[in-house]
This record gives C-alpha cells, structure tokens and sequence, in this order.
C-alpha cells in the first residue's frame, strides 16, 4: 500500500507545487488521480519515483510510505527495486534502442526472471514482437505507449504509475491501453492512474481523487465521481442537466459556475 | 612536437614505399582510434567532452611503464610480482599481463576522478562539466611530469624494432599491434553496447531522466564510462609509446600534446557520440596525415618541415563549417 500524507513539493525553492497532497494507493487496485494542466499531477508521480531531483524540485514536508517503509528520500533505482514503476508521461521510450534492448532497460533491476517477464510482455503485446529488433523511435505513439507499459512490467512492479497513458492517442488504442492496465491489475499489480481522460480513468478506477493546485479537492469511489456533477462539467465537459442533447456554447458560460470546492 | 614522421626512404621502388606509407597511416589510425573510443564512450556515457583524456593516458601509460621497470606497482608498497627480470625484456604474454593489469589501474584512476571531479557536477550546465575536464588535465599533468622527472620512460616493448618484410616493404611489428589492439577495442566496445551495463549507457544517454526511471543508476553509469574511457585511451598511449612511433618505445611528456589534442579531429570528423565514427575518423585523418607527410614532401620547403602535423586540424576545419556534427555523428547532438 503506498500512502503519501500531507505532502510539499517545492521547485527551485521557491515554487510550491503541491501543498499538503495525502492520497492512498491501496494493494491490488486501481485508483485515478485527475486534474487539470498544472495540478500537480505529474510532481506526485516525480515524486513517488524519486525523479524531483532531476527538476530542481524537493519534497519540504510529508511523507511517502509505501507497506510501512519510508521512500521520500530514496533513489529512483532504491525505488523501483522496492517494486513501484513509473510509465512517463509522453512515454520516453529510448529512441535509439530497439524494442528489445527497451525492454531489457526495464529489466536492469529484476534480471532474475527478465525471460518470464519478456515472454509475458510479448504474449501482451504481439505487436511488440513482430517489431522487436527494430528502433523504438521509429514505431508509432500507440506502440510506443505498449513499449513503455511493457518496459514497466519488466520490473515486475507491485504498483505501477501511468502518467497519461492515453496522451496523444486515438480513441480505439485509449480503449486498448484501458484494457491492458485492467488486465495487468487483475494479475495483483496496483495502479495508480493519472489522467486528464477521467472517463477513461473513472472507468476502470476503484476510487479516484480528483486534484487542483496541489492538494486533493474531491473524492470518492469511481462511480460516485463519474455521477458527480462537478465532475461531469469541468472532466467530462457534460452538464448537470444534460439529457444527452447538444447544446449552443452559449450556455454553456463555465465563469457563471462556482466549482463547489473553490474556496 | 619533433618529428613525427619517419618517412619511408628506405625502400626503393614506388609500391613498396606506397604500401609502408599504407600501413603506417592503418597503424597511426589505429591509435587515434583508440584514442577517439575513449573520448566517445565517455561522451555517450555522460555528455561530457573529456579534455583530461590525454593527462589520462599519460597516466595509465606511465603505470605500465613502473609496473614494467620499477618491479613495483605505482603509489603503492608491495611489488609487482609479474615485473620482468631485471634488466630483461618481458615475454609477450607476461608483458600482456602486465598491460592488463595497467589498464586496471587506469580505469580505477578513471572512476576516481569521475567521482571525485565529475558526480557533484551532474545536473550542472555540460560547459561548466568540459571546464571541469580541462583543469582536471592541468592537474593530472604535474603528476605525469613527476613521475617521469621529465625523462623518456621504456614500455618494456618485447618485439622491439622488429619488422616483417612484405614485398620490400618494411612492416613493423609494433604497427600490426596496434592495428589489432584498435580491432580488438572495438569489438570489445560494441560487445559492451550489446550488454546489459552498455544498454543502460545508451538509455541514459538518451534520456536520463527516463533511464532513471527504470531504476538504471546513472552515478554507476557515469562511473563505467569514465572507467572504459581511461582504460581506452590508456591503451592508445602504451601502444603509441611503440617504436618506431616516433617516441620510439618510450613514454614521455613529448606524446603528451599529441594524444591530448589529436583526438580532437579524430571525433569531430567521426561524430562526437559515434563508436564506428570515432574508429572511421581515426583511420582517415591518420592517413591524411601520413599520406601528405609521405607525397608532399618534396615541397617541404615551401610548407616547412613537420607541417603534416597540420593536416588533421585542417581536416577539423573544413569537417567544422561543412559537417559540423561530423560523418556519423548525431544531427542535432548538443552543442557545447
């Protein structure tokens, strides 16, 4: 279970970009974070990794625990070998490596069962394997997305992080991807899913949170959130109201609607 | 930096002297290859442009020079009890061993300085890291300089001079050595890319970031490729300090600017971030050089004497305005 209280993210000091954030990941399910541009949605992800020093960023205050042990200060390496795996955002697949060699950067901390993990990864993602020997660089964003999933697996993590999985793809792989993050939940591996897709997100999510300028503002079990009106208005662009008909921008008028957490 | 060329004169005939002249750029690029593998390995491994590679392989060449002559191991109290006879020359597999562990030691001094002098810079802008380099090469220069009172040190060569004779022409030992030490490096080198350590070093060249992210620990990387770069370099220094290269079998402070500077247009005309690059370059701009010390001789009196030193930085000129990332370098590699 990771649990992370009351955390503070500052960069270069003097940006404070989450204020006291506390979210819970608990073993064996799948949880959203959503929020929008800005949130803080991908400094939690940093910072669950051990990534915040690549971006001048440090947590002041809380803490990260993951099954009772510390790992706010760890490495990133100490943190995957703990078992959490992070699939980037933009996916950052390495370029210039083929699919195999990708995949086996996934591995570096779990070389003992690399064979088991890669055969499962293929069986997966068959595509993966027709284009195994060839350049990452030169396969397509939904590939791409498959790599970088399966480059996390290799790590056999027991929580893995996705940041934007569905960024930049078409509608039918945001359904495939969907599939593969329930079927590698259903295998035991946690998820912590961040979105900006939250009907995507709420749809295969135990419970989700939904985040604003840092802290957690809202939040509840899939299914409440996806019949949240808030929600519904600012996530999934519908309407309290809505019947499902299209409506004329005009009234629309976002800035005459208070969200009900705004202060 | 005296005469670096010996031209072949020796021999009669047009082909003969082609064929030495031949082999002696084959040999000669074989060292700048070496040498230019240890530069690049370093720059893929930590994007920083190694300008203490030739205080490093003065350093690692003069290990081998105490570890040979001195009977002893450098810094350090006990001796080496695989140091030849005194005053005999070494057999060939005794002299590899030594070689070996010389190249140890140069791959520790490697990861020590990587660490001492590199690792708190990380995340640092890439210029500040390649300052950090050049007074690394200051400093290392002085202990170089000791350690050799300022003399020509013997490597304990164990073929010496000798030569094998093909169609008239004179070939020496010492330059087939190099070219297999060149052949073997490289191997060694894509044989190392291929492995799990040598995967992580393209990864976190890369993307750093996301190389971190699958728990690869870019300080180790870091450490490896300041290592495999120091033990490279090392290697073309003791193979340089071969006659008859011109220090004739010794290693002194004459080679120094030679594998400090040389390797400059052996990796801009290669590509600073590529392997074959670096081996490619090593070879032409070594045949350039020797090709227009051998052919153009004849009108050294209007260029004056030694002016196919000149050669390579030409080359890096013109390579500089025309390809400025080099034959198989990256386009859009970082500017420094």
């Amino acid at each position: 279970m990771l649990e992370i209280s009351n955390l503070e993210v500052v960069y270069n000091e003097v940006a404070l970009v989450l204020r006291g954030l506390s979210i819970e990941v608990p073993d064996g399910s799948v949880v959203a974070l959503l929020g929008s541009n800005g949130a803080g949605k991908t400094t939690t992800a940093r910072a669950v990794t051990g990534l915040l020093d690549n971006h001048e960023g440090k947590a002041t205050k809380g803490s990260i625990m993951w099954n009772g042990q510390d790992i706010t200060h760890l490495k990133p390496s100490g943190i995957v070998r703990a078992g959490i795996s992070q699939v980037m955002e933009g996916r950052r697949c390495f370029g210039e490596l083929t699919v195999d060699e990708n995949l086996a950067t996934g591995a570096f901390t779990n070389r003992a069962n690399a064979k088991k993990n890669y055969d499962r990864v293929m069986e997966l993602f068959p595509r993966l394997l027709e284009r195994n020997k060839q350049l990452a660089g030169y396969m397509s964003g939904g590939e791409q997305q498959m790599l970088a999933i399966g480059r996390a697996m290799m790590a056999e993590p027991k929580l893995m992080i996705l940041d934007e999985p569905s960024l930049g793809l078409a509608p039918l792989l945001v359904q495939q991807v969907r599939d593969v993050i329930k079927l590698i939940n259903s295998e035991g591996t946690s998820i912590l899913l961040i979105e900006q897709n939250a009907m995507m997100a709420l749809s295969i999510a135990d419970y989700g949170y939904v985040m604003e300028n840092g802290k957690i503002v809202m939040d509840g079990s899939g299914e409440k959130l996806l019949a949240d009106d808030d929600v519904k208005e600012f996530y999934l662009g519908l309407h309290g109201d809505d019947t499902g008909e299209r409506k004329s921008f005009r009234d629309v008028k976002h800035y005459k609607r208070r969200k009900k957490w705004a202060s | 930096m005296g005469d670096l060329l010996l031209l072949a004169q020796d021999s009669s005939g047009f082909f003969p002297i082609f064929l030495q002249t031949l082999v002696k750029g084959l040999a000669l690029g074989s060292i700048y290859a070496i040498m230019g593998i240890g530069f690049v390995i370093v720059f893929k491994g930590t994007q920083v442009l190694n300008f203490a590679s030739g205080g490093m392989a003065m350093a690692g060449a003069l290990f081998m020079s105490i570890m040979i002559n001195d009977g002893g191991l450098p810094f350090m109290p006990w001796s080496n009890p695989l140091a030849p006879a005194a005053g005999t020359d070494p057999s060939i597999p005794r002299w590899l061993i030594n070689l070996f562990f010389a190249l140890i030691f140069a791959a520790i001094m490697g990861m020590i300085l990587e660490r001492v002098a590199i690792r708190p810079m990380v995340g640092q802008p890439l210029f500040s890291m390649a300052v950090i380099t050049l007074g690394l090469e200051t400093a290392i220069g002085p202990f170089n300089r000791d350690a050799t009172s300022q003399a020509a040190r013997t490597l304990g060569v164990p073929w010496k001079l000798e030569q094998w004779k093909l169609f008239d022409a004179g070939i020496p030992k010492s330059y087939v050595a190099a070219m297999i030490a060149a052949a073997v490096c490289f191997g060694a080198v894509n044989f190392f890319f291929r492995s799990r350590f040598g995967v992580a070093m393209r990864a976190v060249a890369f993307d750093q970031e996301a190389a971190q992210a699958q728990g690869i620990n870019v300080g180790r990387v870091f450490s490896i490729a300041w290592g495999l770069g120091a033990a490279l370099v090392t290697v073309a220094a003791i193979f340089y300090g071969m006659g008859p290269f011109p220090p004739q079998g010794t290693v002194s402070q004459e080679i120094h600017p030679i594998l400090a500077f040389r390797v400059l247009p052996v990796i801009i005309l290669g590509g600073l971030d590529s392997i074959p690059g670096a081996l490619y370059g090593g070879l032409m701009i070594a045949s350039a050089e020797v090709f227009a010390g051998q052919y153009l001789s004849q009108w050294t009196k209007i260029l004056g004497a030694g002016y196919s030193t000149i050669v390579p930085y030409l080359v890096m000129l013109i390579v500089l305005l025309v390809r400025p990332y080099g034959l198989f370098g990256t386009e859009e590699i970082r500017r420094v």
